[in-house]
Parts: structure tokens; sequence; C-alpha cells
């Protein structure tokens, strides 16, 4: 990648720092220039990111947003809000957080629910210790990318035996901005033994302007704890989204990552989760709908590094139009993780001809008393379901569009939280050719 | 005028020649009963008839209600009062069957000029119908054949047909793979259905059927030709001599 591109983003991460300077966090941001300028932005000969190109955002000039705009409504604001829910909401416009739009509620005792930037200050110590600590700069270009930039985000701490009733909500407002702007979201994610917590992130575009989203979250997950993780990805037609998310897991912590993929132009999800000790269990389950000449790429990497950890990975994919979508998962059972339960599908559905999906599930095993599965499909419609519900007097466009919204639900299902399962079916649904008749499959 | 006329059709799948010259009257009220062994074109019919894709139609043509019935989608078939009872109802993971039926009726209805019914409506109608085949609530509510055994899958094809109420019904093979209890409901299910305004068509391999479904006509259908037409006696004789004495006579003549 030409240094131009990285030279622009290392210029704006030094004046960008300079402005933060006194959060403490500087050494931190530091560490994320290095480790950028040493790795700069990849190219398509990196195994990892042979599908994906992302000269479009290394060449994009963007800038850093300005401070929230007025040209966001309340009520674009509250039309985007996690309805139906009550829940913890916090609400960032352009990558900013917008503490007018987030109120803040009672917490129980000991759990932290803050904005990154505001939260430096108090809790110094907690987040020295642990951010950038599970996602690694040195890993992931982009990460560390995101690193050097480190200022909004939010912190969420629960502390030792504490359930977190109420879900979090984290509101990613974007678009409206005269120039091509980009952020990087940091968000941090802490549960002490047996805490549970649940965590909701909304990228969410509102127009089809020009912008980078560069988001990292991390999450350690001390024993016996639970995280529900939902990353609902809506992010405008014109926007580069990557994003990482790195948890790591304590003994007998459980976790859950729905991550579902709908919007942008270039899009890069990396999911990596180290299964770190005994009884660890992950379930992935992932959504990538894409048409028009969207670009949508998946990674993941699960490692299970101690016996008895146990994965369960579902991708899917439906490809329309020009769409390209990517699908690489990778687990990996260390020598001595005996007694490892992994599993792993990604199924795709092709609705065009010039639709394009690579999928890739890789199965690295060191240890000998395993049970691992994977397998991954690519397909069309099913001529027979289609015949058959033409047969009862269901229009071929419309029976595609039920087949294909059966497709996809088979992961949305899984969503706990009602009102966004139905909120997620009903867009869904509505992306397709066609939906009046089906619309009530949602509810 | 007759419901149903099929004139000399010849069709084809995959370019292998399946119908050869086929000529088929069925009028509204009755029920025809086409038998023949493997391979004969049953299915075929059953499915050019519905509109599958895949068969070719290279000479002949079918009337349905004095529309040349060939060049509508199956959609639209449905719409007309066509009904094919699978002989493999095919499942549908994440379609629930209600639904599913909700929609085609409404489709039906829309087609027709008559305005949609609301869910309470619908619900209502089908779980009366549900009973025509002593069909289980809970199969109603579950994806389209998910999971159902076979024979709840012949029985879900029958409760369809008494929600969509076809004027034209096909019913392929049916009677396989049910059994005597199972058939019983079924056949039971379908003479409930009998009406003068509807024709069904029973497309089967078996006798056995008949016993329980009385047929006005038995048409004998062998390599792609109806040879031979008849009562229910038909039927018994062949099951007592089997195709071959038919396809002798043929011969002969």
């Amino acid at each position: 990648m030409s240094m131009p591109a990285i030279n622009h983003y290392l210029e704006k991460s030094r004046h960008h720092g300079k402005q933060l300077a006194g959060d403490g966090l500087e050494s931190v941001r530091n560490t994320g220039v290095e480790r950028f300028r040493e790795q700069g932005f990849p190219g398509m000969r990196a195994e990892n990111w042979k599908y994906t190109d992302v000269r479009p955002i290394a060449g994009g000039n963007f800038i850093v947003p300005h401070a929230i705009g007025d040209r966001i409504s309340r009520d674009m604001v509250n039309s985007a809000r996690l309805t139906g829910v009550d829940c913890h909401e916090l609400v960032f416009i352009n990558g900013c957080f917008a503490k007018e739009h987030s109120p803040s509620g009672t917490l129980p005792e000991g759990v932290i629910i803050q904005d990154l930037a505001g939260a430096t200050a108090r809790h110094q110590e907690l987040i020295g210790k642990h951010i950038a600590h599970y996602a690694d700069p040195a890993g992931n270009p982009f990460t560390a990318l995101n690193t050097a930039f480190i200022q909004h985000g939010c912190l969420i701490f629960i502390p030792a035996e504490t359930v977190l009733e109420k879900p979090v909500h984290l509101l990613y407002l974007s678009g409206m901005h005269e120039e091509p702007f980009a952020a990087h979201p940091r968000n941090l994610i802490i549960l002490s033994e047996n805490a549970r917590a649940t965590v909701i992130e909304s990228y969410i575009g509102l127009d089809e302007g020009s912008y980078f989203t560069n988001t990292v979250t991390e999450a350690c997950l001390l024993s016996g704890s639970t995280l529900q993780h939902y990353k609902i990805q809506q992010e405008g037609r014109g926007c580069y989204h990557v994003g990482n998310f790195d948890i790591r897991q304590g003994e007998n912590s459980q976790a859950e990552s729905h991550s579902i993929a709908l919007g942008g132009a270039l899009v890069r999800n990396d999911i990596r989760v180290r299964l770190a000790a005994e009884g660890a269990g992950i379930t992935l389950n992932g959504l990538y709908l894409a048409g028009g000449r969207q670009h949508i790429d998946n990674h993941t990497r699960v490692d299970h590094l101690q016996p008895s950890t146990c994965s369960r990975e579902n991708y899917r994919g439906v490809l329309n139009g020009d769409a390209r979508g990517v699908f690489n998962g990778k687990v990996i059972v260390h020598k001595g993780a005996q007694k490892t339960d992994a599993f792993q599908s990604n199924a795709n559905l092709l609705l065009s001809d010039n639709a394009e999906v690579d999928t890739k599930p890789e199965l690295e095993i060191y240890a000998d008393d395993v049970k691992c599965a994977h397998g991954a499909t690519v397909g069309q419609l099913d001529q027979d379901m289609l015949f058959y519900l033409r047969s009862r007097s269901i229009d071929e466009t419309t029976a595609k569009s039920l087949l294909t919204y059966a497709f996809a639900d088979e992961i949305i299902r899984k969503i706990g939280i009602a009102p966004l399962r139905q909120r997620l079916e009903q867009m869904v649904i509505g992306l397709l050719p066609d939906p009046e008749l089906i619309r009530e499959f949602a509810v | 005028m007759n419901l149903l006329k099929i004139t000399n059709l010849h069709a084809s799948v995959d370019g292998k020649k399946i119908l050869k010259g086929l000529n088929l009257s069925v009028n509204a009220g009755e029920v025809h009963a086409i038998m023949g062994p493997n391979g004969s074109g049953k299915s075929t019919l059953a499915n050019v008839l519905a509109g599958r894709e895949g068969y070719e139609i290279t000479e002949g043509s079918i009337t349905y209600m004095g529309k040349d019935l060939t060049v509508l989608p199956p959609e639209q078939r449905a719409c007309e009062g066509i009904f094919l009872a699978f002989q493999y109802p095919v499942e549908i993971p994440g379609v629930n069957n209600v639904y599913m039926l909700k929609a085609a009726v409404n489709a039906i209805r829309t087609y027709r000029g008559l305005g949609k019914l609301d869910a309470m409506e619908f619900l209502h109608m089908a779980r009366e119908k549900a009973k025509v085949v002593k069909m289980k609530d809970e199969l109603l509510s579950r994806a389209v054949n998910e999971g159902f055994s076979g024979g709840e899958k012949k029985r879900n094809e029958i409760f369809q047909m008494a929600v969509l109420e076809p004027r034209l019904a096909i019913l392929d093979e049916t009677d396989s793979g049910l059994d005597i209890d199972a058939l019983k409901i079924v056949a039971e299910g379908v003479n409930s259905l009998r009406s003068r305004d509807r024709a069904i068509i029973l497309v089967t391999h078996y006798q056995r059927l008949l016993n329980y479904i009385i047929p006005d006509r038995v048409h004998v259908l062998l390599d792609g030709r109806i040879i031979k037409s008849g009562d229910r006696e038909l039927a018994l004789q062949l099951e007592e001599q089997g195709y071959d004495q038919v396809r002798r006579e043929e011969a002969a003549a």
C-alpha cells in the first residue's frame, strides 16, 4: 500500500493525539501508531485479505469528523433507537459520543457503562489494564489504526456476581456529513466472575454519503461470566465498514455473538475468540445480505487453547446482483486442548448469476481427542420448494422472496431479544422484492 | 363442456418422450382414477397439469374451463382452481405452514377479485378444515412438512386441498407410503371434498385406494397413452390380472 495513504492516516492521528494529550491513553495511541506504521494497509496478496481490496479505504482521504453536527435531528436519532426494549442506550453520532441523546439511567452497584472519552479520568487504571489487551494492534492493521485514534466508544464493566438485566445498546449513527470522514469507535467490555451482560452494537447509516467506520470491540470474560453480543450493521451504501471483535474467555464463560451485516459498500468483519480456559464456550451466528455492488467479508477465528472448550458457528449469506460475499472461518484446536467440541457451518444462497461468494472453512487440529465438524455450501433457491409454493398460488417473485427470507431467518430467529429480532425480520423482508404477501411471516 | 380436456398430448422430460398421445376428458363432479405401472407417465401427467418446469409439451393440447392451460404459469393455474397433491411433498424449513396457506388463499382471493381474509378469519377456517384429515393443530404452525412423517405429509396435502378448495384436484400417489389407518383418514378426507363442482384425478399404482374412494372412471395409462378406460370394475380386473393382460390386449388390437 502506498506510503502517502499511510502517511495521511498517521498525520491525522498525530494531530488527533495532540488534541487529546493528557487523557491517559497517549501511550496506547502511540502503540497503535507504531503498529500501523509497521503493517500499513493490507494488500490482496496477504492471505487474509485475498478477496477484499481496501484501496478505497486507504485512498479515501477521510477526515476526523466534526463534533456532532446539528444536521442529525432528534427524530432521526429516535427512529434508530431500539424501541420496545428497556436498555441502557449510548448514542454516537459520526463516531462521537452524543451525551444529549444518551440519558443516563441508574445502574446496579459497581457497574460501569460510560462513554470511553468520559471514562478515562475516573477509570484510568481499569482502562489501562484492559485496553488493547485483547484486541492486538500488532495482529491487525485496522485494529492498529483504531488504536491510534482511540477516543470515543464505550466502557462496560460488570463486577463479579452481577447480572445486568437491561441490555446495553451502543447506537452508532453516521451520515449527514459534508466531507467523507473516518470514525474509530472503541468498545471495551469487561465481565468479572459470574457476571452477565447483553450488549447490542448498532451501526446505522443515515444517507448514501461516503465515510469509513473502523470499529474495535474487545471483551474479557472472566470465569463463569456470560456475554450476549449483537452487532447489527446497517451502514449507508457509501460506507466502508471494518469491524474487529476480540473476545478472551475464561473458565466456564459463555459467549454468544450474533453478527448481522446488511449495509455498507465495502464491509469486513473479523471476530477472534480465544477460549483460554476449560469449559469456555462460544456461539457465533452470522448473516450477511448483500446486493448491488456490495462486498461483505466475514472472517472468524476461534482458538481452542484449553481442554473441554466448545464452539458453535453458523454463518449464512445471501448474495444478489453483483454482490460479493466472503466467509473465512478458522478453528484452531491447540495442542493439549482435548475434548474440544467444534462445529462450523457456512451456507450461501446466490440469487443472481453475477453474485459471487468465496467460502473457506479452515480447521487446524493439534490434539487427538476432539470432536470437530465443518461444512460449507453455496447454492441457489431449491426448485422443488419454489414449485411447491407456486403450485399453491404464490407467485414466483413472492415465492423466491419467501424462500430467501426463510433461509436468512434461520440465523435471525436465534436472536433472543424479541423486539430486535422482529425489527430485523421486517428489515430483511423489506429488502426482498414484493414482500407484501409475506410480511406476516416476520411476526 | 368438459372441465378438463386433454387431446393427443405429447410431453418430454430432458428430451425423453414420456407422454405419447394422451387423451382424457374430465367433467366437474367426477372422480377419475389413472392407473399404470411405474414409468408409464402418471407423475409426468400430474406435473404437466400443475405446470412444473422442465416438462416440454411437443404436441397436443390441454384445455381447462375452455382455456389453454399450457400457457399459464403454475401460480396462475392454482388461482384458476388447479391443485396438485404431491407424491413427495417437499419440506420447506422456515416457512410456516399456516402462513404459507394464508398467503396462498389470499393470492387466490385477490386473483378472483375477493377481499383478503384477516388472520382470525383464516385461522378459524384452517382449524375447521384441519378436522377433515384429523390434522393436529401443532402441525399447522410448524414449517411446511418439516419433520412430518410420511402419513402426516400426505394428510397435509389433503388439508391444503380442503383450504384451497380447488376445482380440479390431482392427487399424485397420495396413497403411497400410507398404512391402512392413514389411508382411511386420507380417503375420508378426499371423499368429504367430493362435490358437483369439483373434479378429482387420482393417480395411483394400486387398486387399494379405490376401495375407499370410489371412482367414476378408471383409466389405464401405459407407455404414455391411456389405452383402456372403464368403470370401477376395470380397477378390480387390473388388480387380479396385472398390467400385462391389458398390455397383451393392446398389442393384439
